[in-house]
């Protein structure tokens, strides 16, 4: 990982590391319900234990993410939201909390806007960097450019299904953290954390990634727990999500509470 | 993108061409100019160069050549016959125009070539199923219909506003032992259900093949489509130049992913003389924002794993697309359209759901063929250049222009019969209810007056 800038996702993993435990990445999308709720609910999370907090910019086309994500961002442009709203959430929660801030996005909203003006806005917001589940490092000329001009976190997804060639390209091209696909799938929660997690990690660890993170499927204390063995962070998405919808911003606070707790290695709480 | 080519260097592919440089056929991919490349999840590269390395393997093994062109012979009944269509080139200025005939495959469209070379390769590739999105129906009854000659599990993703618009098509999917998910995504049509598609696929890519239905996506899917269907082309011209005895004037297709017309237009590509057309859906008109013309209306954007001209909102929001053609109901298109485009070797048009409309119904009173409503945007851009390129000359019948006739229209037939008027209140056909029965004369009656007929039988 080219670390040529000081990265804002590695250093919250390092002040997780340094307490002993795994760092927690929450994922919720920028206005939903609405923007101003969106920013309280990222608040909500930074509060109870999130470390890193990773905000997805609704899009018509989302095609890596399942039924309650997609719902979510469906209603959250319905209800009027506009790509540029999410640089009013991420300074809305950098303003106030200690919290990486990244920024997930599919693509186009990206290239739309320009690559250059996006990366400005949001290193302007005092965003960390972006998460980019459609692009992959051979498509991210323009992109690692503009990262680089900026200081943002380029964050590539490494799969179970990568070949050890594209695993240690795309850990090569990242900065912050890779993130590690536990599964082959979409976002949603699952009973179960996949067995091929552990590997992928294992597999990023050994070319060179100082930084990985798990995410799909994780949505449990027990999720956390068995993650935090092996990983430096824990993804957690859906799960939020639905407590975002069913119990409003208290609701994703008490979850962030409850899935830190699972972050302690061994007995080597902080 | 790594070697995008700047627009400058798009203007010199132009000028290299038309000072007769390189060739345009055989474009591998990734990149089309800048257009095309891998857009997509890293979770479905290696699926994809799986499927990228099979393609390129079996494309030089001669007994894939062989099935192929064995299945293509005895199954699907090719070559497509070259129709010339005398009755109906009297309306496009003179010009005889002459009919591919891709509606006369089994199944009905040109869709067969590309499901069972890539059905082939699913075999090769040891999956034991193939999952498909379909707009009109098209593909997904062809992926059934392959599925079921090769043994493979189905799985069709079809919009749920396409699902009612074609429900016939359902039927028939379902009677070749496919099963059909209706998709409640977006707007409901085919680019949801290309999401679904993509989703099943990459939680499922170790058993199952996508069955991409258009030249477009991620690659090698632009690249491989296109060859699948290069026959209709090759087919084609060889046949024009033995029944005339010279290449065409022009030549033409509707566009909608673009397969259909790439697999005509790439055996023509390199002859300079032949000009080239793609027509897409103008729905109700360009200037009503709803329509499906991407090229003539959209700027290049990212979409289902290819940059290519895309149906975009100023936030970079894919658009829904409008058009009364299920089959052309897609917002972006093939990247290599979108090339031809930018160099200029073809020339986009937009056709309205209304110039499509009277284009079928004047193929069918004209040569006893039903079009499908996709096939209709090209016969109506023929009748467009038709009369432009017999403007002025002495002879119109010297000009000769080929029109892909994609599909046959047997599954428009209830879009048609409500378009122009035919269905009661309640939905059935006017006329065939005992009280209101009564012979018709024998006069050719245009549109409105057989309307008007039916309404004073009522």
């Amino acid at each position: 990982m080219t670390e040529e800038f000081a990265s804002k996702s590695a250093a919250a993993i390092d002040r997780a590391k340094a307490e002993g435990r795994a760092a927690l990445v929450g994922y919720l999308p920028a206005g939903y319900p609405t923007v101003q709720e969106s920013i309280e609910a990222g608040i909500a999370l930074a509060r109870n234990g999130a470390d890193l907090i990773e905000i997805g910019i609704p899009y018509s086309d989302p095609v890596m993410d399942g039924p309650v994500i997609q719902a979510a961002t469906t209603e959250a442009i319905s209800n009027g939201f506009r790509v540029a709203n999410v640089f009013d959430v991420v300074a809305g929660i950098t303003a106030v909390t200690d919290a990486a801030v990244l920024v997930m996005t599919y693509w186009n909203p990206v290239m739309r806007m320009g690559v250059d003006e996006f990366s400005r806005r949001l290193a302007e917001a005092g965003g960390a960097g972006l998460i980019t589940p459609d692009l992959v490092p051979d498509e991210a000329h323009e992109w690692i450019e503009a990262s680089n001009k900026y200081g943002l976190d380029r964050v590539f997804l490494v799969a179970p299904s990568s070949t050890p060639e594209r695993l240690d390209m795309t850990v090569k091209a990242s900065r912050g953290f890779v993130y590690a696909v536990s599964i082959m799938g979409v976002t949603g929660t699952r009973t179960s954390v996949s067995s091929s997690a552990e590997s992928v990690v294992a597999r990023a660890h050994a070319a060179g990634a100082e930084r990985v993170c798990v995410g799909l499927g994780v949505s449990n204390p027990d999720h956390v727990r068995e993650i935090a063995a092996y990983a430096d962070g824990v993804i957690v998405g859906t799960a939020l999500v639905a407590a975002l919808r069913d119990g409003g911003v208290d609701a994703v606070g008490q979850l962030t509470k409850n899935l830190s707790a699972g972050l302690g290695r061994a007995a080597a709480e902080a | 993108m790594v070697d995008a080519p700047t627009a400058g260097s798009e203007e010199n592919a132009a000028d290299a061409f038309l000072q007769g440089g390189p060739s345009l056929r055989n474009a591998s991919g990734p990149y089309f100019g800048s257009y095309g490349g891998r857009w997509m999840p890293e979770s479905l590269v290696a699926a994809l160069d799986e499927v990228q390395d099979t393609f390129e393997k079996a494309k030089a093994d001669p007994d894939f050549i062989a099935q192929l062109k064995d299945l293509n012979k005895n199954y699907s009944g090719r070559p497509s016959l070259l129709t010339e269509a005398k009755r109906f080139s009297e309306h496009a200025g003179g010009a005889r125009i002459f009919l591919k005939r891709e509606d006369l495959n089994h199944t009905g469209s040109h869709k067969i070539n590309n499901v069972l070379g890539q059905a082939l390769l699913a075999k090769r590739m040891g999956k034991t199923r193939v999952i498909a999105e379909t707009g009109a129906g098209q593909h997904g009854v062809a992926s059934a219909t392959a599925a079921a000659l090769l043994g493979l599990e189905c799985v069709v993703y079809m919009g749920a506003e396409d699902c009612r618009r074609q429900a016939l098509n359902v039927a028939r999917m379902q009677l070749l032992g496919a099963t059909v998910v209706p998709v409640t995504n977006g707007s409901q049509t085919l680019k949801d259900a290309i999401n679904d598609a993509l989703r099943d696929w990459v939680s499922n890519v170790e058993h199952t093949h996508y069955l991409l239905g258009t030249a477009a996506g991620a690659h090698p899917f632009p690249a491989m489509v296109r060859y699948f269907h290069e026959v209709i082309g090759e087919e084609a011209r060889s046949q024009i130049l033995e029944q005339t005895g010279k290449l065409p004037d022009a030549i033409a297709a509707c566009i909608g992913g673009g397969s259909n017309a790439i697999g005509l237009f790439h055996a023509f590509l390199d002859d300079a003389s032949v000009k080239i057309y793609g027509f897409e859906a103008g729905g109700e008109g360009v200037e009503t924002g709803r329509h499906a013309a991407a090229i003539s209306l959209g700027r290049p954007g990212v979409l289902h794993g290819a940059r290519s001209y895309l149906m975009q909102d100023e936030d970079g929001q894919t658009i829904e697309s409008h058009s009364i053609s299920a089959g052309l109901d897609y917002p972006s298109v093939g990247p290599e359209h979108s090339y031809l485009a930018d160099i200029g070797r073809v020339t986009y048009e937009a056709v309205t759901d209304t110039e499509a409309m009277d284009a079928f119904s004047l193929l069918c009173r004209t040569e006893g063929i039903i079009p499908a409503i996709e096939s209709s945007h090209a016969l109506a851009g023929a009748i467009k250049i038709g009369h432009r390129l017999t403007q002025g000359k002495e002879n119109p019948s010297d000009v000769t222009v080929i029109v892909n006739l994609s599909g046959r229209g047997d599954k428009d037939v209830e879009t048609a019969a409500a378009w122009f008027n035919m269905l009661d209140e309640e939905g059935h056909v006017k006329g065939t209810t005992l009280s209101t029965r009564k012979p018709k004369g024998p006069t050719e009656r245009t549109n409105e007056a057989a309307v008007d007929v039916n309404e004073d039988q009522n």
